[in-house]
């Protein structure tokens, strides 16, 4: 059978997933996107049926992690067969061609499926200046655009795509901005992340197989079933938060404990993510497990909100010597107060004698 | 910017200008106040003990009032002691602590913490409420009473709120958190030019009293 028409559930056969795999898949995902057991059936059948649908992956101002992160997570994962069996029609990282047949093979599928595609986006775009990033001498910029037209919806994949990430951080020399601040025009799911987790893509792209529709969205553009939760409410840290018992370094006895890491600058409590339950590494392990605090990547501009080893509570209070400065500039209002309040009960004063 | 990043940014930065700034006016305002000079010669020594005599009476109900202000006395002590023990004793506030000292303390754990600003907030509510219904302390409260006991109640409202983890209004954690910093915002600038401000003054003026009333003689 011609791959391009090959079902999912056809794919994954032919890649040798038994059918107690694709099942388990489908549960599996079920799961993941928090839906009822009593969907597994629907899920497999709609999967059965489903055509694979042409994916166009555009990388922009992006370090690869992002992709790293979903091909590389095990090998072979689930995910990666799942990815395989959408029709990946251009990703510059995994496709062998190169140059000008690669940027033919993007411009036939996505004329192909205009419409149709799903339009996946990793890294920035940067505005400053268009040569900062281009694509067979095309901007990312009018690239972007170009493909946005006949995107049936968009997949900004980790914090540059979504928020504008690193790439955004200030100064922000390119002019870096999201996705969503240039398209408006079409469906944006933002999976933040750096990198993102490879389950949050491939369930918002199981969603869109199976459902034919986006998953529900939080106020920054993220699924929800992934990004619903903040990392501190599912951390298995957080009874030692509750009791008080912090690591106040990172080779103190607390540490050695497992106590909570908020004093470290554990950006867990705000930030939105599902690394504490489907954590890394084939579930082995996240940041906070390894002792790390969460420094909050999936959040926008984290890497401007403070240091990444500056706990929540604390404040920018500007320091002792503009607090000092303050105080004798309050010191001299005063005394000035009270010397105009000492001239005028001394006249009065001395008018009550003379009169 | 976020408003989390607001808060605890300029937000928090501006407000403890406005509060140093203030407190150090107010204190040295006051304390550089001309006093009469004294026309007579003092009836009693020990002018200093009889200062800090006064700061202990004075912070005792008096004999002959005791039955009828137990309430008020009580409370008024409770909600304070409850209100600096959920400050000083929750973990998560020693970070913000250090910054200033440079050292912390033992602290204790966050259910409790949370049930003594409980205890500190229904404190002030009925305390609010108790003056809005009763006549009398209705007629001597003024709006620097009402802004005074709302700005100071904020704080606990928030913080209970951020660290119970409860969405109010669907208002998300970061949100709530930074609510609670920025009602600390409006307390430190409010704090130097209302009542508040008896935190620094309430000692020094019974102190002064006592020992004007030593030197005129008065056992009081």
């Amino acid at each position: 059978m011609d791959r391009m028409n090959q079902s999912v559930a056809e794919a994954l056969a032919a890649r040798g997933v038994s059918r107690r795999g694709f099942m388990k898949f489908c549960a599996t995902t079920a799961s993941l996107m928090a839906l009822p057991p009593t969907l597994i059936p629907t899920i497999a059948a709609a999967l059965e049926k489903a055509k694979r649908p042409s994916v166009i992956w555009l990388p922009f101002q992006e370090c690869t992690g992002c992709t790293e992160s979903l091909t590389r997570s095990n090998a072979p994962s689930i995910e990666s067969l799942i990815f395989e069996s959408i029709s990946l029609d251009y990703q510059e990282t995994l496709q062998a061609a190169a140059g000008f047949a690669a940027e033919e093979a993007r411009n036939a599928a996505m004329e192909a499926n205009w419409g149709q595609y799903l339009l996946a986006i990793d890294g920035s775009i940067p505005l400053g200046n268009p040569g900062y990033s281009t694509i067979g001498g095309v901007s990312n910029l009018d690239m972007l655009k170009h493909a946005a037209e006949g995107a049936k919806a968009i997949v900004a994949i980790g914090t540059c795509a979504a928020f504008g990430g690193l790439p955004n951080a200030h100064p922000n020399p390119t002019g870096a901005v999201a996705v969503s601040d240039i398209v408006k025009n079409k469906p944006i799911i933002n999976i933040s992340g750096c990198p993102p987790l490879p389950v949050a893509i491939t369930g918002v792209l199981m969603q869109f197989l199976v459902f034919g529709q986006l998953p529900e969205l939080d106020a920054l553009g993220r699924p929800k079933v992934f990004f619903g939760q903040t990392i501190h409410d599912r951390c298995y840290r957080r009874p030692f938060y509750e009791r008080g018992q912090f690591a106040e370094s990172f080779d103190d006895e607390g540490a050695k404990h497992g106590w909570c890491l908020f004093k470290l600058g554990c950006k867990g409590p705000t930030t939105y993510n599902a690394c504490a339950t489907v954590k890394w590494n084939m579930a082995t392990s996240f940041p906070i497990e390894a002792g790390h605090g969460c420094i909050g990547c999936s959040q926008p501009h984290f890497w401007d909100a403070g240091g990444f080893y500056e706990p929540l509570s604390t404040t920018r209070w500007g320091g002792w010597k503009q607090l000092g400065i303050a105080a004798a500039a309050g010191a001299a209002v005063g005394a000035a107060a009270a010397l105009a309040t000492r001239a005028g009960t001394g006249a009065a004063k001395k008018e009550e004698k003379t009169s | 910017m976020s408003l989390l990043d607001f808060a605890r940014g300029p937000a928090f930065h501006v407000a403890i200008l406005i509060f140093v700034f203030g407190v150090v006016w107010r204190l040295v305002g006051v304390f550089l106040l001309r006093r009469n000079r004294d026309l007579s010669p003092a009836r009693a020594g020990h002018l200093l003990e009889g200062g800090m005599r006064a700061i202990l009476m004075r912070s005792l109900p008096p004999h002959e009032l005791e039955k009828h202000i137990v309430f008020q006395h009580a409370s008024g002590y409770g909600w304070h002691i409850a209100y600096f023990a959920a400050f000083l004793l929750f973990g998560p506030h020693m970070p913000f602590i250090r910054q200033f000292l440079g050292f912390t303390w033992p602290t204790l754990p966050n259910t409790w913490c949370l049930a003594l600003a409980a205890i500190a907030l229904a404190l002030l509510i009925v305390l609010l409420l108790r003056r809005i219904v009763n006549p009398v302390l209705k007629r001597i409260t003024s709006v620097d009473d009402y802004i005074s006991s709302v700005v100071t109640m904020l704080p606990l409202i928030t913080g209970i709120a951020a660290n119970a983890h409860v969405q109010l209004f669907g208002v998300r954690y970061e949100e709530l958190l930074a609510l609670h910093v920025l009602s600390v915002c409006a307390l430190l600038i409010w704090f130097p030019f209302g009542k508040l401000m008896h935190l620094f003054l309430a000692f020094p003026a019974r102190f002064q009293a006592g020992v004007l009333l030593q030197r005129k003689g008065v056992e009081a």
